[in-house]
């Protein structure tokens, strides 16, 4: 059985899958739908959907057309999400793959530099670190790499130091293979399958967290995003409901679906619940 | 030792019987039945062996039996007939009763199948409440009764101790002890003795057949080791594949085997026919081994005293080249350290060992790098031993790319070692598509690639079936005629060691006991400790008569 074939075993990943393809596609195509930009004010504020051809989920307070917002919109969020994950991927991986492989002193300096992150509330560092270094897709980036990376550096290590002592790894040792040849060539690939499966779902935390910056007037002010949308519709939700119901939808369902495909990946990638390769 | 059939006159009717037992297994395996058409009884008052390689299904019809399949395994066909009841077909509360009331079974490994955080008494107990039988105090009288019955030094400690305070055999003892406490009239024993060492072994083994003896009771033994089916077998099965090969009197059996098969099992068991000693080695002294020492401490907590566990104690021995050298001793002699000081693994605390002139306890860091490749290792494991994610090509190769041959020679040298070892043309393979001795002869291969002056196997072919071993070894045989290796040769099985060393060290908690030419110390031991060994190993002399009566056949 192959890869793909597992995954598709597990009827959730399968759907998760579906809605994750429409979102990037959503994401990809929202320049043909809605050449304008989303900021443009275009019709009347207020629009129920479909009550006006061209605006099936209406306008918002200042007669911006939502659909547009909301494909743009799901750029902005995989973009944060994906590129957020890689930059704390970046940090992380590397700090628990020495502290694992290491181990003694350096493992400890590393762990308690790992604690020092770790015990700071990850959503009010984000918020600090963001107003300090003025909203923009970077610095939102910035901020949610470097309050998502500990778990990443925590699993990584936990992994390394429980392959560090196989004995295809001793071997390795024995032939003469260098350190960094054997961290990169005989540990790493045996520990990818759950950073991996943890990637998927910080990127699903990631857009979560972007969204919340957002509706706190912390967003990048340039740019149209899920929680842009629904931080300046909390105001009039009980006028216009589908301003903030939407958006909110949208993040639902990225998230849960992230969440599913990250399941998935589980499932086809643990070597225990397969029997192929044993 | 052997019982004859005497016993089973008592009855007629057998106490269990299947009949045509035919187990499905999940889609995707290697076949599609675990065990098909499977027809044997189990008369009362006999022990039956059911013998087979791994992989031969032996285990289970024991599983079905006691309703304890796999997820995925079901019995599709046939009946298990227990007490008037097809065990495959009553319910699971049904099941419950029977087991431990009527049927007892014990585990392989003694280390897993005993809860760790409760004491063995309460673990006892359990199976009283289970099928809410006497009370409490009777309980505590009955499972310290048990423990004694089942030769517990000391019981009345034991009976609180935890199991991790208890060596392996101890804990199979108490499981021996939970299967006996409702007197079952069928004990199931799935490989009970394999986890041990062989001293251990017999002595489980003679519990095991006075037990039975005492108490009139069943036994179905599940064995790879035809060794231990001499020991103890009233009558004998032999499975392959899922199915019977032949079933009959274990005397008749051993000295008559049928089919080619069983033949073949029996020819496997290392005989007492030690080869003479073979005038190979040079006088050129290769490893110089002299007061090796190493301690393992393991930090004190604030109730408990820190350990100190003594592996190796003033170690001195020397290897010729071209000659091999068998280490044995059993679990905890110290010999894997020794080993693994050999090859750098571990570093000793004291002591110097000298390589062709080079004393390799002085290396450190980079220059310990540059010099690894002249000794080399042959892991026990052969599932644990290559990176799951490595084409076994690159596996071996990557020895000689790191030690800076230009990688399309290396892969090439990958290929035609992995000829030698009777692999041809599967450098591209990943190791799961292999079998256990198949990824032996690789991670042989890859010890060969960087023509190291010196081999150390690491219990190379326990972890192996009887068949596969015997292939191990004639491979390894061939490869030291072929490229005069020196080997040094770690294992449990003094039988082994006898086919293949030139010499023989005995060990004992981490000092050296005996040491000798391999005819010598296997046909007429000096030391009480290595005569012990000798006399635990099962089945000799029955076996091994019968082991070299078949190779006279051919």
């Amino acid at each position: 059985m192959n890869f793909f074939a597992r995954f598709a075993q597990n009827r959730g990943a399968l759907v998760g899958l579906i809605i994750l393809t429409t979102i990037i596609l959503m994401a990809i195509t929202a320049p043909l739908f809605f050449p304008e930009s989303p900021w443009r004010m275009l019709q009347r504020p207020f629009l129920t959907p479909f009550e006006v051809d061209g605006f099936p989920m209406g306008t918002d307070t200042m007669g911006r057309n939502v659909a547009a917002g909301l494909m743009h919109g799901a750029w902005v969020s995989l973009l944060i999400g994906l590129v957020s994950t890689t930059v704390a991927l970046l940090i992380g991986l590397p700090l628990g793959a020495i502290a694992g492989y290491y181990g003694g002193l350096l493992d400890d300096a590393l762990m308690r530099f790992t604690e020092f992150f770790q015990t700071i509330p990850s959503f009010a560092l984000a918020i600090v670190l963001v107003a300090i270094m003025q909203p923009s897709v970077t610095s939102i980036v910035l901020a949610i790499a470097l309050v998502s990376w500990p778990p990443v550096a925590r699993l990584v290590r936990a992994e390394f130091m429980s392959l560090r002592n196989r004995e295809y790894v001793e071997a390795a040792r024995l032939v003469g293979q260098g350190n960094t040849t054997i961290i990169l060539r005989q540990i790493l690939p045996n520990a990818m399958s759950p950073i991996i499966v943890l990637a998927s779902l910080m990127v699903a935390t990631a857009i979560l967290l972007e969204s919340s910056l957002s509706f706190l007037g912390l967003g990048d002010p340039n740019v149209m995003s899920w929680g842009y949308m629904i931080g300046a519709a909390r105001t009039v939700i009980r006028q216009a409901w589908w301003l903030s119901f939407f958006p909110g939808l949208a993040i639902l369902l990225t998230v849960l679906a992230l969440n599913l495909v990250g399941e998935g990946l589980d499932d086809a990638l643990n070597p225990k619940l397969s029997r192929e390769r044993s | 030792m052997n019982k004859g059939n005497h016993v089973t006159s008592t009855t007629d009717t057998p106490l269990l019987s299947l009949q045509d037992l035919t187990i499905a297994l999940p889609k995707g395996a290697d076949r599609a039945y675990a065990v098909e058409n499977l027809s044997y009884d189990v008369l009362r008052g006999e022990i039956l062996c059911v013998v087979g390689e791994s992989g031969s299904g032996k285990s289970m019809a024991a599983n079905a039996i006691m309703g304890l399949l796999p997820e995925g395994v079901r019995p599709v066909g046939g009946k298990a007939m227990f007490a008037g009841q097809d065990l495959l077909s009553i319910t699971e509360k049904q099941h419950r009763k029977l087991r431990g009331l009527r049927i007892g079974m014990i585990f392989q490994e003694p280390m897993t199948a005993l809860n760790p955080l409760m004491r063995v008494g309460a673990q006892i107990n359990e199976v009283f409440e289970a099928h809410s039988q006497l009370n409490r105090a009777e309980r505590g009288a009955k499972a310290l009764e048990l423990l004694k019955e089942v030769g517990l030094p000391d019981p009345e400690k034991a009976i609180r101790a935890y199991p991790f305070q208890l060596s392996g055999g101890q804990r199979q003892r108490v499981m021996i002890a939970m299967a006996l406490a409702l007197e079952p009239e069928l004990l199931i024993a799935d490989e009970p003795t394999t986890a041990l060492d062989v001293t251990t072994q017999a002595q489980i083994l003679d519990l095991i057949i006075d037990l039975q003896k005492r108490h009139g009771m069943a036994v179905m033994f599940i064995t790879h080791d035809f060794g231990v089916v001499a020991e103890i077998a009233t009558r004998v099965c032999v499975m392959r594949h899922g199915q019977i090969i032949e079933l009959g009197q274990a005397k008749e059996v051993l000295a008559n085997p049928q089919h080619e098969y069983t033949r073949s099992l029996i020819e496997a068991i290392p005989s007492n026919i030690v080869p003479e000693a073979r005038g190979a080695e040079t006088d050129t002294l290769l490893l110089d081994v002299k007061g090796l020492n190493k301690v393992f401490r393991s930090n004190g907590g604030l109730f408990k005293p820190a350990r100190e566990v003594r592996a190796l104690d003033d170690v001195s021995f020397s290897l010729a080249k071209g000659e091999t050298i068998g280490i044995v001793g059993e679990s905890g002699s110290g010999k894997s350290t020794l080993g693994r000081c050999i090859v750098r693994l571990e570093t000793p605390d004291s002591g110097t060992m000298s390589l062709s002139g080079t004393d390799f306890m002085q290396l450190n860091g980079e220059s310990l790098r540059r010099q690894r490749k002249r000794v080399q290792m042959i892991f026990q494991d052969p599932y644990a031993s290559l990176n799951p994610r490595t084409r076994v090509g690159m596996a071996i190769a990557q020895g000689p790319i790191a030690n800076g041959v230009p990688k399309q020679k290396a892969l090439v040298q990958a290929d035609d070692l992995l000829e030698l070892v009777g692999l041809a043309n599967t450098a591209n393979r990943f190791p799961h598509e292999f079998s256990g001795g198949q990824r032996q002869r690789i991670g042989i291969a890859r010890a060969l690639a960087l023509e190291p002056e010196l081999i150390v196997a690491d219990e190379a072919v326990s972890a192996l079936d009887v068949s596969i071993q015997a292939q191990i070894l004639k491979l390894l045989e061939d490869l030291k005629q072929k490229l005069s290796l020196s080997l040094l040769f770690i294992t449990h099985d003094l039988r082994v060691a006898a086919q293949i060393c030139d010499h023989i060290i005995v060990m004992q908690h981490g000092c050296i006991v005996e040491q000798g030419p391999a005819r010598d110390v296997f046909l007429a031991p000096q030391q009480a400790y290595t005569r012990q060994l000798l006399e635990a190993i099962p089945g000799r002399p029955e076996a091994t008569e019968a082991a070299s009566r078949q190779r006279g056949y051919k």
